[in-house]
């Protein structure tokens, strides 16, 4: 997909100013905070398991090599094959050579965000391969030609009025009078639309939450339940992961999953968590006839033992873009790749390079909900810090603010030049502010006076005033 | 005078650079209020700034000249107070994590950390305030800025003691814990999302019924205070130091009306 | 070299993989011969029939219905009941489950039974499960031979099955249960954990029941 996150600042401009994705957000701030609040006092365990799923994660990418290995011998014993790409285009090329050997025209895919890291379904259309959505959100995305907003809510920034036009536009046998004003109606025609998708299909192809090293097992996690009909129904399943999401044993799974739903949805477990342990087994009524499992790189190597080692905790469960205002006030696309918000911020600049996603760890203000409610305790404030040190270090933020900075951390550096200055200029400002005693422009302010005004200076500085009133003092008892 | 056999702490006040520049009275509000708990006070002169402006633009080198100028200008005080959440984070958080490779200055930068305290929690926290000898009849909703309430813990400490003024009610604000958009060099880098944010913010200020908005932080307080009168409103704004000071003779933050 | 070869080899290098990896190779090894405990939910813990209770409670609080009955002989009474109630066609597909089978379902003449995988076209399926969980009000459903996975996902109406005396109070408890029934390291070839009915909120977050699975979810508890 097309990378804007360069254009980020137009791009928030853009969004800020879209009445109806103003309107959608709400429901993003409205929906999430209070259900995982919820969820979460309601468990008095929760932050103990934040602090034990976040010691798993830590865990095994300490010994990522060792349970890759075990994992990979479980999935080849239970009939699976193993996978290993090393770029979003070897994974590309995998996906195909088993489609091709499958003559497979229609594919079903579940809900994946590593599946949109690697630009999936475009390539697959172009090799002739139908690819289709079929999680709710992710279907009416694909039918508007849009990416995710959101990485658990992809169509959160659509409303159902959209959504009827764009049902009414590639659904064209429906007749005008068939009611499809209302969430339930057009759920009911997704559901009959895609139900015939997922015998059609030859292949199905899904992500994982979790592999689990101890049995060789994929994990889905889902509400709707189109994953488990994707990995079910056709004659292949493709399982597509990048390496971090191993975990060593099912007990371990156990621990996550618990601070999973509740930090996504506020839900005390998602409806459907399924565990996949290889193909069809002998005298089994249904089920795919070949597993496969594509282990993708794709940068995670080059994170690990990095000031960004910490990401490879990240579950995707979307808890920090739920609780960002930078998220809240531009939502998920102005960030410009497949995944918005903090974890974006932190992960955009590792996957795509900071020279192009470096606005992202920038667009922040600190104020650190994000790292408070995630669930595997991961710093990512500290982490977007991380890359505006790497940014300033090569020089790639603009020249007048590095000069501005500079300047400024001169002054800053030496207290008697500096006291001197701001007690010259201070008491000159605050004239100027006058009996209103706030500025509504400013010269060199135009960042902050476009949209507020200054509160001008009282008067002088405390330092002056301070010390002034110290030297009295000892006069005074003199 | 000490009317006890005990020595009275020596407390640092480390007054940000906001407070000096833009509005003094919050520091002596501070040492008023630092002064009348106990503890006797003074001001290094060898301070400007806690060195955020850097740090947060990765300028990382700066940011540990500015912290090891400030550790030393606040050796042998018994604590280092900053009428800041954010400021006092920064002194107390982030100046171990910037000498996380030199084991000298980690360890006195640790030192440093464990004596330095936002104002507010000082005083009930360490000093054991619970009530003030303040007055001001007004209707106040108290904004948590992020640093003090996610670094430091800062919620209840501040309302508790503006419970003990006399004549003020506090209005809760919806979503008093959300960021105002202020963020430092975010609001001027990225202004137009930092508007956004602090309308979203005076929005819950105007529908909380207050007629004063009450906050730990001057750059908070001066970016609300800011969209508040650009947006025409009458909501004062200030310091929670000048109120539990009983100082609030003078302008409000951004002037009157 | 191979892609595996590479991306083991640089995360060997990160991970100072060499000289101590006699050390990691037991530490891997051990956890997964002995998989640590965690942290269980209080919660769940307690007598039978609280755990019993709570399975109830957890399950109605995310839209699945619940009746208890005392032997399995109720169980085919109780799902003809429930076809009635739903006013829907008395037929019913299930697996060949022997649980399910020996269940007296031929006194009710009238009920079709349709044995096998689902092909999409039933209204009703019926499974078994393999264990309750009542920290959450899950149930575990296990594949094989007798039990089709397309019967917990196909049908508009799913009707499990699940004994009392199944039902763990957290889910390490059925984790346990699983590794004695397949060994160490032994699995199903799918394993579903099933908390309500399925569900969507993806249009403007509102949650609606139905969105690709069963529109309703019953539970039969027996015992």
């Amino acid at each position: 997909m097309e990378v804007t996150s360069p254009t980020f600042k137009q791009n928030a401009v853009h969004a800020l100013h879209d009445a109806q994705l103003q309107k959608a957000l709400g429901n993003v701030r409205a929906g999430f905070i209070d259900k995982r609040r919820k969820a979460a006092d309601a468990l008095p365990e929760f932050d103990a398991l934040r602090d034990a799923a976040r010691d798993i994660k830590d865990h095994t990418l300490a010994h990522l090599d060792l349970y890759l290995e075990a994992y990979e011998q479980k999935v080849t014993d239970s009939g699976g094959h193993v996978h290993w790409a090393e770029t979003a285009e070897d994974a590309r090329r995998i996906v195909l050579d088993i489609c091709r050997m499958q003559n497979a025209r229609t594919v079903t895919k579940g809900k994946s965000m590593i599946t949109e890291e690697i630009a999936l379904n475009d390539f697959l259309q172009l090799a002739g391969i139908k690819a289709v959505e079929t999680d709710l959100g992710e279907y009416i995305i694909q039918l508007r030609n849009e990416h995710p907003s959101h990485i658990i809510a992809p169509a959160v920034h659509v409303n159902k009025d959209q959504v009827e036009a764009d049902f009414r536009r590639v659904h064209d046998y429906l007749p005008d009078d068939r009611d499809l004003t209302e969430p339930e109606t057009l759920l009911d025609e997704a559901r009959r639309v895609l139900r015939a998708q997922y015998f059609e299909a030859e292949v199905g192809i899904t992500g994982a939450n979790f592999l689990v090293a101890e049995t060789g097992s994929s994990v889905i996690v889902t509400n709707e339940g189109n994953g488990d009909l994707t990995q079910l129904l056709p004659r292949v399943h493709i399982v597509i992961a990048s390496i971090e999401k191993i975990v060593p044993t099912l007990n371990d799974v156990s621990q996550i999953l618990r601070v999973l739903a509740r930090s996504a949805t506020g839900q005390d477990m998602s409806v459907y968590t399924t565990l996949s342990t290889g193909p069809r087994r002998k005298g089994d009524p249904d089920g795919p006839e070949q597993y496969h499992v594509i282990l993708l790189d794709n940068g995670r190597t080059s994170m690990l033992g990095t000031e960004f080692q910490d990401m490879l905790r990240c579950i995707r469960c979307g808890a920090c873009m739920n609780h960002c205002p930078v998220y809240h006030a531009v939502g998920g696309h102005a960030y410009g790749w497949v995944y918005p918000g903090p974890m974006g911020a932190v992960l955009t600049p590792s996957l795509i390079g900071v020279d192009k996603g470096g606005h992202l760890p920038n667009a922040s203000t600190f104020c650190g909900r994000c790292e408070s409610v995630c669930p595997m305790r991961i710093p990512l404030p500290k982490m977007m810090r991380h890359w505006r040190e790497r940014e300033f270090e090569r020089g790639l933020n603009p020249a007048t603010q590095r000069y501005g900075l500079k300047i400024w951390a001169a002054f800053a550096k030496r207290p008697r030049l500096y006291n001197f200055v701001t007690s010259m200029a201070i008491p000159l400002l605050a004239l100027f502010g006058g009996r209103k005693k706030r500025f509504s422009f400013l010269p060199l302010a135009g960042g902050w006076t476009r949209h507020r005004d200054l509160p001008a200076p009282e008067s002088r500085t405390f330092m002056q005033q301070w010390r002034e009133r110290e030297s009295g003092k000892q006069r005074a008892a003199a | 005078m000490s009317d006890s056999g005990q020595a009275r702490p020596k407390v640092g006040l480390f007054v940000t650079c906001l407070v000096d520049l833009f509005r003094p009275q919050v520091g002596f509000a501070a040492v008023k209020l630092i002064e009348e708990a106990g503890c006797d006070v003074d001001v290094p002169m060898a301070q400007t700034c806690c060195g955020q402006p850097a740090y947060n633009s990765g300028d990382s080198a700066d940011a540990r000249d500015i912290a090891q100028a400030t550790i030393r200008a606040f050796e042998g005080f018994d604590y280092v107070v900053a009428p800041s959440g954010s400021c006092a984070g920064m002194l107390k958080k982030h100046y171990p994590q910037l000498f996380a490779d030199d084991p000298d200055w980690r360890a006195r930068a640790e030192a440093f950390s464990v004596r330095v305290h936002e104002l507010v929690s000082f005083l009930t926290d360490i000093m054991g305030l619970d009530a003030v000898a303040a007055a001001h009849p007004a209707t106040a909703t108290y904004h948590d800025s992020c640093s003090g309430l996610r670094e430091l813990g800062i919620a209840a400490q501040p309302r508790a003691l503006l419970a003990s003024v006399e004549g003020l009610t506090l209005k809760e604000m919806r979503d008093p814990d959300v960021c105002c958009g202020f963020g430092g060099t975010f609001c001027v880098k990225y202004s137009d999302i930092s508007n956004a944010i602090v309308e979203k913010k005076t929005q819950t200020i105007e529908a909380s019924g207050a007629e004063l908005l009450l906050a730990g932080d001057l750059g908070c307080l001066m970016n609300m205070a800011g969209k508040l009168k650009r947006q025409g409103s009458a909501i004062e704004a200030r310091h929670v130091a000048e109120v539990l000071a009983g100082m609030t003779d003078t302008a409000p933050i951004g002037g009157k009306g | 070299m191979s892609a595996r070869d590479a991306i083991m080899g640089k995360l060997r290098k990160t991970l100072g993989a060499g000289a101590d990896d006699a050390t990691r190779r037991e530490t891997v090894a051990k956890r997964l011969a002995k998989p640590p405990k965690g942290i269980v939910p209080e919660r769940g813990q307690g007598s039978d029939a609280h755990k019993v209770k709570l399975f109830c409670q957890m399950a109605e609080a995310v839209a699945a219905s619940v009746t208890r009955v005392r032997s399995p002989e109720r169980v085919p009474k109780t799902v003809s009941d429930y076809l009635r109630a739903k006013n829907l066609p008395a037929s019913v597909r299930m697996g060949a489950d022997r649980r399910l089978k020996a269940m007296p379902w031929d006194k009710l003449k009238s009920l079709e039974l349709k044995y096998g995988p689902s092909d999409g076209f039933d209204e009703v399926g019926v499974s078994h499960a393999f264990a309750g969980i009542a920290e959450t009000g899950t149930v575990a459903l296990l594949s094989g031979k007798d039990n089709p996975s397309t019967v917990n996902f196909l049908p508009e109406h799913h009707i499990v099955v699940v004994d009392a005396k199944d039902i763990a109070g957290d889910l390490e408890t059925v984790l346990s249960g699983l590794r004695r029934k397949f060994g160490k390291g032994g699995m199903p070839r799918t394993l579903n954990f099933v908390t309500g009915p399925s569900r969507s909120g993806d249009i403007e977050q509102k949650i609606i029941l139905g969105a690709h699975g069963p529109r309703a979810l019953h539970l039969i508890v027996v015992g």
